[in-house]
């Protein structure tokens, strides 16, 4: 009895000894954006006991594929519902998971919208182009969720600039996106020439646009692309700009 | 001797017989050391007594056939591989990855629960602990050279498990390599090499072998955890359950250590529950970083230094907390 009080008694103090680290673990963890898996209710009805089980044993990440791979045959089978369910729950699970967030927002943006567009079965195409923009819609919420939790990461930036520009018509926002996305450290070295270019169809910016093109046709030949050169001479054309500042032709 | 031991034990009683034989040449002072330390004095710590035990204990479990489990790891990599082999790179490599990093931690861990549980309730149905324990061996020289030679079985299956995983890997990345190469052969240079980086950074890195290393410093604070429950439990059965329970509850144990200190609105009740949770099962969740090493997070080794020290200190005191209750145990 003695040696059994002995040992509760070890096992707690060892408890309280470790506390302080294990905090300190999960602090650091923290800052390295680790751990922002939030478990709830609405998981649990989503997964099925058995998954969710899995994902609290370790297996999280096993179950997130899980739900991706089923989100793909559903995308095969062209069944958008299921679809748009398995993605949530593959996010849900992996948040840090930037192909998740990008497969999903590629499906719902690019194909269940142009699906809903045209959808036989809906004769009104009212109805219609709704149904496609409540799924342009949800291609934003998930690039904009999926950037709150990888912040620092450009890819997702990128991928919401090309939504707002292919897809609502945006190009002031898909230049704000791809230059955010330029900012980031590893982003590739097209997202600031992609900026300048959506600030050129901007009405009310061609000033903007032209410095930022010319700054980048200044930088040498690298840059110098025929879209590059093709913007700042409409933009020359469209500011006046006096023929011994222009470019060569 | 093998018969005197254990008339039906066969090869296994065999190599207890030999384990029992082994011992007693360890425990003999050897001439140098009587030279040194007059007749036959006995040492209170004898590395070559451990040794004898975990080499035994390691070759006991290699017949056991647990080996067997690389076989059915390399056939999950294999027919995974052949299925991811549809998707885009970036797609098979993250799943390739993460089913062969799930594969490998509860591989790593069944092995570590299953093989310790089995240890000190099988020597005892066998009689074999009688013979060695007779000799002139300390019971925690005993216990140590349990567990070493469970972690040596667990050092191998993991050493064969990554080399499986990162050759497949390798391969797999050379072959995307190959094709991308191919496809972009009229590409401009500075494009093509963008891509490759794409590519290599998506397979192999660095942070990879810091998650296998936590998984294995995981599946060793589960071996040092189930040889102290051993220590009291009556079978393995027991054990082998008790285990599973910690294992589920030790992934949440951050859940319940975060609520028992932040969340003050709970009644006592469940704030006693929460503490018990957090005071005495391990937290598992630390050690599972796999999840973010394969969406690429860069992990500072500070960090994996620091993670697998917190799984040393829980080896260490789990492993004491075992060779406390079995000096006391009545056999």
């Amino acid at each position: 009895m003695k040696r059994f009080v002995l040992i509760v008694v070890a096992v707690v103090g060892f408890g309280l000894i470790r506390l302080p680290l294990e905090q300190h673990l999960v602090s650091a963890q923290r800052r390295l954006q680790f751990a922002e898996f939030r478990p709830d209710l609405g998981l649990r009805e989503q997964l099925g006991q058995l998954a969710f089980i899995a994902a609290f044993s370790g297996f999280r990440a096993i179950v997130a594929d899980a739900a991706f791979i089923q989100a793909h045959v559903a995308w095969e089978r062209t069944e958008w519902g299921r679809v748009l369910l398995l993605f949530r729950q593959a996010t849900t699970l992996q948040p840090r998971a930037l192909l998740f967030w990008d497969m999903a927002a590629w499906h719902m943006g690019w194909n269940a919208s142009v699906a809903a567009l045209n959808d036989r079965a809906e004769p009104r195409k009212a109805l219609r182009v709704k149904a496609q923009r409540e799924y342009f819609a949800l291609a934003r919420d998930f690039l904009e969720r999926g950037i709150q939790f990888n912040p620092e990461r450009p890819q997702l930036y990128e991928s919401l600039a090309r939504l707002y520009k292919e897809k609502y018509n945006d190009h002031a926002r898909a230049a704000e996106f791809f230059a955010k996305a330029a900012a980031l450290p590893g982003a590739p070295s097209y997202e600031k020439r992609f900026a300048a270019y959506e600030l050129s169809y901007c009405e009310g910016r061609e000033q903007e646009a032209y410095e930022a093109l010319r700054h980048l046709y200044d930088m040498g030949e690298r840059e110098r692309l025929p879209t590059l050169i093709k913007r700042l001479k409409f933009l020359e054309e469209t500011l006046n700009i006096p023929p011994d500042e222009r470019i060569p032709d | 001797m093998s018969s005197t031991l254990n008339p039906d034990a066969g090869a296994s009683g065999v190599g207890k017989a030999a384990e029992v034989h082994r011992l007693g040449e360890a425990s003999r002072p050897i001439a140098g050391d009587e030279k040194a330390a007059g007749s036959s004095k006995h040492r209170v710590f004898s590395f070559r007594r451990v040794a004898a035990i975990c080499t035994n204990t390691l070759t006991e479990l290699a017949r056991m056939k647990v080996f067997y489990v690389l076989l059915l790891f390399a056939l999950i990599l294999i027919g995974g591989s052949v299925f991811l082999a549809r998707f885009s790179f970036q797609q098979e490599f993250q799943i390739l990855k993460d089913i062969s990093l799930g594969t490998m931690s509860i591989f790593s861990s069944l092995l570590a629960i299953v093989a310790t549980a089995r240890l000190i309730p099988q020597d005892l149905e066998d009689r074999t602990i009688y013979s060695i324990l007779a000799k002139p061996v300390p019971r925690f020289e005993y216990l140590l050279g349990r567990l070493g030679g469970t972690l040596l079985l667990l050092g191998i299956t993991m050493l064969a498990m990554t080399a499986l995983f990162l050759v497949m890997l390798y391969t797999r990345e050379q072959a995307v390599l190959h094709e991308t190469a191919r496809q972009m052969s009229a590409a401009p240079a500075d494009q093509v090499a963008q891509t490759m980086q794409t590519i290599r950074a998506a397979a192999l890195n660095v942070n990879l072998i810091s998650g296998i290393v936590l998984i294995f410093v995981k599946a060793c604070l589960l071996t040092s955890l189930t040889l102290f429950v051993s220590t009291f439990a009556s079978t393995n059965i027991f054990t082998v359950v008790v285990m599973v329970f910690i294992y589920f509850i030790g992934h949440l144990q951050g859940i319940a250590r975060e609520y028992w200190l932040h969340q003050h609105g709970a009644g006592w009740a469940t704030r006693l529950f929460l503490a018990v949770v957090a005071l005495v099962f391990p937290d598992l969740q630390a050690f599972n970083i796999v999840d973010e090493v394969v969406v690429g997070t860069a992990i500072p080794m500070l960090l994996v230094l620091k993670t697998a020290g917190l799984g040393l200190f829980y080896i260490v005191v789990y492993t004491a907390l075992a060779v406390v209750v079995f000096s006391g145990k009545e056999l």
